[in-house]
Order: structure tokens, then sequence, then C-alpha cells
């Protein structure tokens, strides 16, 4: 029951907010995005104490006539993405509680519903239902975008909407493939379809493996396909970009683990590597082109597109280090991707420009920001005790079991990382105060509620990151002992 | 069978309300007289009696019915849409009586067992809308549509009466059971003439459900029609058609397919292809409505290639959800024109701030069409993938999904108008209760549609 609750009331609560007024509607989706949060705590206690409780899944007949199920179960991996969903949720509700949107109530409605999708993406255990939900996510998005997104918004946006689109009809296409090779009693059950993909032919496997593994691609996003990404994130909404690279593009990463590698072992067997070599390519190119980013923006929009390379990377590898960084990686880097968004904007709705050469000296002005901005920027160059070291050292770690080069190279990202992030930091932050930053004023009250929060996850999960390993762990066991028995046959 | 008797009745009605005095009840009785059509159709279907009249001739199995429901449903919503206009005309009651007769037509269209009443069917259906495509008579294109839709028509006519001699000369009848038998016993040895009066067959049938390459009337007979005879033409007629071809070649054909398949194939390729790239360079919404007409042929072709359990469902499932979204696009289109006069894509700029239910009910019906959830149009397009993929056609899937992205593009322009473009007038735009109540209808059916497909698909399993 906990389950159903769980996704399905961010959707009642999406419609509460659209009928309250413009000015209540904020506090109500935080008030509505923090009940969430308190019925996902209680999902916690439940998965720590009695894993296997009944309360935890849901199963019923949707659509009988085809074999769908509204089947939802929330397990060890499903559990990390919608606590990290319903986690950034109301910060990312509450950093937007300074601008003022026209028909604020459609804004908050939509990113509740948005919540509905992204939960109901991580703990659909129907092939059918998690394609809906899938969907689903992505036309909330597209309005966010479209309405409160900045210049050159229509075709930006629209270009980002038919590219995902593109692997969702691929990836759809994949699903009905398996689906009828379900034998008689057609299913769309992920077991079931588990069974089908495995039972399938090499060729047959390679051809779900790319229908799947564009879908997951276009989302991440991975090199060749991410030519939407910094511009989508650059046009969006501030909140509109947190819910892209904070929750969305974990979509991808999830999708591979939950819904590609154990569907077609062979074809990860044929295919596998070069995933991860397109991944590393990604992570070097990002970077490069992170390094010469002159807006503040899409530098960190490039070093997105760094960071989910190399969780693609460690996924691909398929050894428990490696997914256990994808898993603490996924939710580190969504804690880390929403900070930088929201101390951008920060900066922007102060200084009115991105440009970084523009800025400079911001921290004699205003010390405390200086200090939250350090320490988000660190958690994402992964500085030890920070969340981003375990992520990604877990990742190379698991990384380096497949192959010692990639790992050596995709090494490289950290270092690259730590090369524009602080040479960003130095050029904004430090040197001289000019005309422009000396009007810069320290955070408020809002502000520090947004950041703290962060903060404390941060440096938290990197000093003890135990508790999410913990409740990981057996869920990718299980993963990984069936994906070997069935390659060693 | 019974609503088939209510609409012919009422047809007379109407044809007579003039001298009968009957003018002024005549639009409610229309609607109430569907409705009950409707009602009669799902009794129909809960109380289950193969209903076949004069020998075989009308067969009024689960099928059928199915079909008859639907079409009876979007009738009903198209009266709701053309009220106005039809009150607003000249001889109104002769508008009711053709809309009527061409319903009846397109039932029968629906329940032939015979290939008599499946002609008898099609120009049934058709004449009245012959004379309707031209009822805005002082308008050229108007004029121009009529007299292309009659000729073109009559011509496929042709085409499709000489296949049906062709089939009656190789196999000695003209009942759909007996030919289907005779084939099955005669597989090997038909005549080279029986696959000559396939093609003939599928030549006139493609016409009439405007797929490629027999396509070139629609988009100038659907400009130049008046906005609502368009409405109709380009959902009711559709239907009708696609629920004929799949008839006659799931009961007849079925054990020949190898000899046809591969002509239906290259057709729905065809149509998915031209339709949706052409409708891309539409700058009319009318004209981008006809050529994504064309491109829903496509689709449902596919069901019709796939030939096997899920096609019955799905094509009634497509064609259903398609007319609603065609009857929502058709409406704000009445209104659009109404306030300016053309039918371009730029007149739709800022319609949200014109009338946000209109914008709102816009969106919904792209969505549908374009096959996003969670409308009825995505879990359309999902069974007929379904459908075609169970058969094997992945690759003509590939291309449907091509297509349907390419769809995406040109529907999402509406969209992208009607909420972000600039206007530079602030005419607001005020609705009738009558089209307010319709588009709370068709909103509410397409996500009832798409969200619980579950009613409609098991009807037919």
């Amino acid at each position: 029951m906990i389950a159903v609750l769980l996704v399905f009331f961010p959707l009642i609560a999406s419609l509460l907010v659209l009928l309250a007024n413009n000015a209540m509607a904020k506090k109500a989706a935080l008030f509505f995005s923090v009940i969430e949060l308190v019925i996902t705590g209680y999902a916690c206690y439940l998965i720590r104490t009695q894993p296997d409780t009944a309360m935890l899944r849901f199963n019923t007949p949707w659509i009988f006539a085809m074999g769908i199920n509204f089947h939802v179960v929330l397990d060890g991996i499903s559990f990390v993405l919608v606590l990290l969903t319903n986690i950034l949720l109301p910060i990312i509700v509450l950093s937007s509680f300074k601008r003022e949107f026209k028909n604020a109530n459609a804004f908050y409605a939509l990113v509740l519903f948005m919540q509905m999708a992204l939960v109901g993406v991580f703990m659909a255990m129907d092939g059918f239902l998690f394609y809906i939900f899938w969907e689903l996510a992505l036309i909330p998005i597209y309005f966010i975008c479209l309405l409160w997104g900045g210049e050159d918004r229509a075709r930006i946006t629209f270009k980002f909407f038919i590219y995902t689109l593109v692997g969702s009809l691929f990836m759809l296409v994949g699903l009905i493939f398996l689906y009828q090779h379900t034998g008689p009693t057609h299913s769309f059950d992920i077991n079931a379809l588990y069974k089908a993909g495995q039972g399938l032919t090499l060729k047959a496997q390679t051809f779900v493996f790319w229908c799947m593994f564009l879908a997951f691609a276009i989302k991440m996003p991975v090199f060749p396909f991410h030519t939407w990404q910094p511009d989508t994130y650059t046009t969006a909404p501030a909140q509109g970009t947190m819910l892209l690279s904070g929750i969305m593009l974990k979509m991808g990463t999830y999708g591979l683990i939950r819904w590609l590698i154990p569907m077609v072992p062979l074809g990860i067997a044929e295919w596998g590597q070069t995933a991860v070599i397109l991944s590393i390519i990604g992570i070097i190119y990002a970077s490069c082109i992170a390094i010469v980013q002159k807006d503040f923006k899409r530098l960190i929009a490039y070093s997105s597109i760094a960071h989910v390379g190399l969780i693609a990377a460690g996924t691909f590898a398929f050894n428990i280090q490696g997914l256990q960084g994808a898993m603490v990686q996924m939710f580190s880097h969504g804690i880390n991707v929403v900070g930088l968004f929201f101390i951008v904007d920060i900066i922007s709705s102060r200084m009115n420009t991105r440009e970084i050469s523009q800025l400079g000296g911001i921290r004699n002005v205003a010390p405390q920001f200086a200090v939250f901005f350090l320490i988000v920027l660190l958690g994402s160059v992964a500085l030890p005790l920070t969340n981003g070291f375990i992520g990604e050292f877990l990742l190379l770690n698991g990384l380096y079991q497949y192959n010692a080069w990639y790992a050596a190279i995709a090494g490289l990202s950290v270092i690259l990382g730590a090369v524009y992030m602080l040479r960003g930091y130095q050029n904004i932050m430090l040197g001289e105060t000019n005309k422009l930053t000396l009007g810069f004023a320290d955070l408020d009250r809002n502000e520090k509620a947004v950041l703290i929060p962060l903060i404390i996850l941060i440096i938290g999960l990197g000093v003890y990151p135990k508790p999410l390993l913990d409740i990981t762990q057996p869920a990718l066991e299980k993963l990984i002992n069936s994906f070997q028995a069935i390659v060693s046959k | 069978m019974i609503a088939l008797l209510i609409i012919s009745l009422l047809g007379v009605k109407a044809m007579g309300a003039e001298i009968l005095n009957f003018k002024k009840p005549l639009p409610f009785a229309v609607l109430l007289g569907l409705a009950l059509a409707i009602g009669a159709g799902v009794y129909e279907w809960n109380h289950p009696v193969n209903i076949s009249l004069f020998n075989n001739m009308l067969v009024f199995n689960h099928y059928a019915l199915a079909f008859t429901i639907s079409l009876c449903l979007i009738t009903f919503l198209w009266f709701l849409l053309s009220q106005n206009y039809l009150e607003s005309e000249t001889a109104v009651t002769d508008h009711y009586a053709l809309i009527l007769f061409s319903l009846a037509g397109a039932i029968i269209m629906t329940s032939f067992g015979h290939m008599v009443m499946l002609f008898l069917g099609i120009e049934i259906m058709s004449i009245p809308l012959y004379v309707l495509a031209g009822s805005n008579k002082k308008s050229l294109a108007s004029n121009e549509a009529a007299f292309k839709y009659f000729l073109m028509g009559a011509f496929a006519t042709g085409v499709l009466l000489f296949g049906i001699t062709l089939i009656y000369g190789a196999t000695g009848s003209f009942d759909l059971i007996v030919i289907s038998e005779y084939i099955l016993q005669h597989a090997f040895e038909m005549p080279a003439f029986f696959y000559a009066g396939l093609i003939l067959l599928i030549a006139g049938l493609a016409f009439k459900v405007s797929a490629a390459p027999f396509h070139f009337w629609a988009p100038d007979v659907y400009h130049g029609s008046p906005n609502v005879v368009t409405a109709f033409m380009s959902t009711i007629v559709k239907t009708a058609a696609f629920a004929a071809f799949f008839r006659l070649f799931s009961t007849c054909f079925h054990s020949v397919e190898n000899s046809w398949s591969q002509v239906i194939w290259v057709m729905a390729a065809i149509t998915l292809l031209l339709g949706n790239i052409t409708a891309v360079y539409q700058l009319s919404f009318k004209r981008m409505l006809a050529y994504s007409s064309i491109s829903h042929a496509g689709y449902i072709l596919l069901a019709i290639l796939a030939m096997n359990n899920y096609s019955a469902g799905a094509i009634c499932y497509y064609t259903l959800a398609y007319s609603v979204a065609g009857i929502t696009a058709f409406t704000v289109l009445q209104q659009v024109y109404a306030l300016k006069g053309n039918d371009l894509i730029e007149s739709f700029n800022g319609l949200a701030k014109r009338n946000p239910l209109l914008a709102f009910a816009l969106t919904v019906s792209m969505l549908s069409l374009a096959g996003i959830p969670p409308t009825g149009g995505f879990f359309a397009k999902y069974t007929i993938f379904i459908a075609a993929i169970n058969k094997g056609h992945i690759y003509l899937v590939l291309i449907a999904v091509i297509a349907s992205l390419i769809g995406v593009y040109y529907y999402f322009r509406l969209i992208i108008a009607a909420y972000f473009k600039p206007v530079n007038d602030e005419a607001a735009i005020e609705l009738s209760f009558q089209h307010k109540l319709l588009l709370i209808l068709t909103i509410l059916i397409t996500l009832a549609l798409g969200l619980f497909p579950n009613y409609i698909l098991h009807l037919f399993s």
C-alpha cells in the first residue's frame, strides 16, 4: 500500500496545487512534497526492518487482455532513487520561492506531476507501466522548459522532446519485441521479460540491446547522443534544470541497471565494451569542452555529461563495486548538481549574467556564499570525505576490474573535473571585486534553507555512506548472480 | 440492427421535417435518436443474437456492433460540434437527412455479409457526401471539392465493382462465407483473374480510406469542403471504410494472405512516410489534418496486414481514438475560423489567451494524434504495433515509429502556436454551452481511452 501511496500522492497533490491560487501554490507544493518525503521515510524504515513486507509491493491487473499489470515494487535499487527524488523535490520547490512565476499554480502542479512520473519510473515492475511513466515524465518537463524557459526555448525544448521521444519509441519497440517472446501467455511482467530476453539468440538480443540502449543513452545522455543536453539545460528555468539533471537523467542510468543489463546478457557481453567506450569518450570529450565554457551554467551542463558517462561506464562493468558506485554516485550526483545549479541561479539572478569572465571577487563581499559554494563544488570534484568521492572511487574500482586501461582514462575525469571546476571558482569568487560584483548580497534565509540540507547530505554521505550501501547491496548481488549464471552457461 | 433502423427512420423523418412541421425539435430528436442507437447497440451486444438478415446479406455480429456503437458515438459528437453551423445554413433539414443517410451507409459497411451490400453501403455513404462537400455553394473551393470527390469517388467505385465482379467470376458467389470456403477448397487453383480482382478491390478500398497511392483527392477535398463536413469525412467515413476493409479481407481472403500482403506492406510504408512528410510542409491547419489523416490510414493498414487476433480490436480502438481527437481538432478549428476567417496555423497563435479550454483541448487532441501517453492515441498506436510485431513485421513498425516521430513535429507546432506565439490582438473566443460540453466530453474520452483501454480491448478478446 505504501508503494501505491508513494506513486499517487504527488498526483493528488498536483491536482490540489493546480486548484490553489498563485500565492498559495508554492507553500502548498512544499507542504505536499515534505509529506511525500515523510512517507518515503516510513518506507525506509520498512525496507530496513522487513524488506519483504507486502506494504512495499502492489500488483493488480490493469489491462488483462494484454497481460499488463499495475505492478510497483520498492526494493533497494528503486528505493535509493525514490529517496533521491523525494529529497530533492522539496529542495527544488524551496529554491524557487524567490522567483515570481506567472501561473505559479500550473508550474508547481507540473513539478509535482513530474514527481509522480519519476517515482513511478523507479518503481514500475511491468514493462508497459515503465514505458507509460517514462513518457509521462517527459510531458511536464517539456512544458516547464517551454513556459518558463529562457531565450530560444521553443526550438531547443522541441529538439529535446523529439530527441527523447525517438529513444522512447525505440525502447517501446524493444519491449514489445520481448513481450512477443514471453511464451504463450504474453505478459509484460519484468521477470517474464527477463526470461524472454535471456532466451533470445545473440542477434535478437543485439537488436533489443540497441533499442533499449538508445533510449537510456539519450536520457543520460551518453556521447554521441548528448547534443540536446547543454542547450536544454541552459535555456530551462533553474528548477527545470535541477529536475532534468538531478532526477531525470537517473532514469537512464536506472534503466541500464534494471531494464537493460539483466534483460540481454549476451547482448551486453557482445556490445557492453562498445557502450563503455562510448561512455569514456563522452567523459573526456565533455570535460574538455567544459574547460573552455564561458557560461557557468553551460559548464555545469557539460560536467554533468562527464559524471554520467562515468556512471554508465561503471554500470556496464557490472561487478558489485561498479554497481554500488553507480547507485551511490547517482544519489550524490543528484545532490551535487542541484546544489551547483542553485548556485548558478543565485549568481545569475543577482548579477543578470552567467559569463565567468564578467564575475570575480565575490568572496570578498559574500563570504558565506563562498563557503557553501566551495563545499558543493568539492563534492562535485570528488574530494575525499565528500559524497562524490565515495561514488567515483567505487566506480573507478569497478571499472579497473573490468579493464585497467579504461579505468586509467576514465580517471582523468577526476583531474579534468578539478581543473574546470576550480578554475571556474577562482574566476568567479576570488581575485579582484569589480564594479558589477560589488553589489553582490550574501545569502538570505531562503537560500540557506536550500543549501544547508544539501551540504549536510554532501558531507554526511562522504563520511558515512554505509546506510546507502547496505540498502542496495542485497538487490544488486541478486542481479549480478543471476547475470553471471547466464553468461557462464 | 436496431441502430440501423433508428438512424434510417430518423433520416426519413429529417427529410420530411419541412412538410411535417418538425423543424424545431429536429436537432434534439437527432441527438436523442443517436443516443438511443448507441443504447440499442450496447443492448444487443449484451444479448448476443447473431442476427443475419436477407440470407446473410447483413450480419450483425459483435464486430459490426462495436463499430456501429463507435460510429454512432462519433456522429453524436459531430452533431454537438456542427449544430450551430447547420442552424446558420439554409436547407437545415436536408443537411440532417444527408448526414443521417450517410451514417446509415456507414453502418451497412460495417455489417455486410455480401459483396452487394458492401457496394450499396459505400454508395449510400458516399453520395450524400458528394452533395455535402459542395454545400458551400458560393465558394469555389467547395465546388471544386465536390466535383473532384464525385469524379474520383465514382471512378474508385467502378474499380471496386470490377474487382467484385472478377471475384464473383472466380468463386461463383457474392456471399463472404461462401467465397472464403471456396477459396479454402481451391487454394492453389484459383485463376489469375481472381488475383486481379483482389488487387482491384484493394485499390477501390484504398481510395476510400485515402491510402497512398490513391490519396490524391483527399487534401483538396478535405480542404475545400466546409469544416464540419471535413470533420465528418475524416472521422466517420474513414472508420467505416476501414471496418469494411478489414471485414472483407479477414473473412474472405485470410487464406490467400501471401498473395496480397506484400501490396499492403508497400502501401502502408508509402502512406506513412508520404502523409507525414507532406504534412510538415502545410501552412493551413485543415490541409495538415488532411495529410495527417492520410498518415493515420497508414497505421491502420498495419493492423490489416497483421490479420491476427489483435487486429479487429486494434482497428476499432484506433479509429475511435483518432476520430475523437479529430472531432476535437475540428471543433477548435471551427472556433478559430469563425474569429479569423482562415485556417492557417498562424491563426492559432496565442489561442491560450483567447480561451484556455480551447487551447487545452487542442493540446490533448494533438497529443493523442501524435500518440503520446496518457492519451488514447498512444494506446491505439501501441496496439497496432503489437499486432504488427506479432506478425513479424518489425521493419514496417520501425518505419511507423519514424513516421510518428515526424508526426510529433507537426502536431506540436499547434501546441507551440497556441501557448507560446505572441498575438497582436486580444480578441477572446466565447464558447457556446454545447461546444464546452463537447470539448470536455472529448477530453475525458481521450484520457479515458488512454488510461482504461481494457474495456474496449476486452470486448474483442
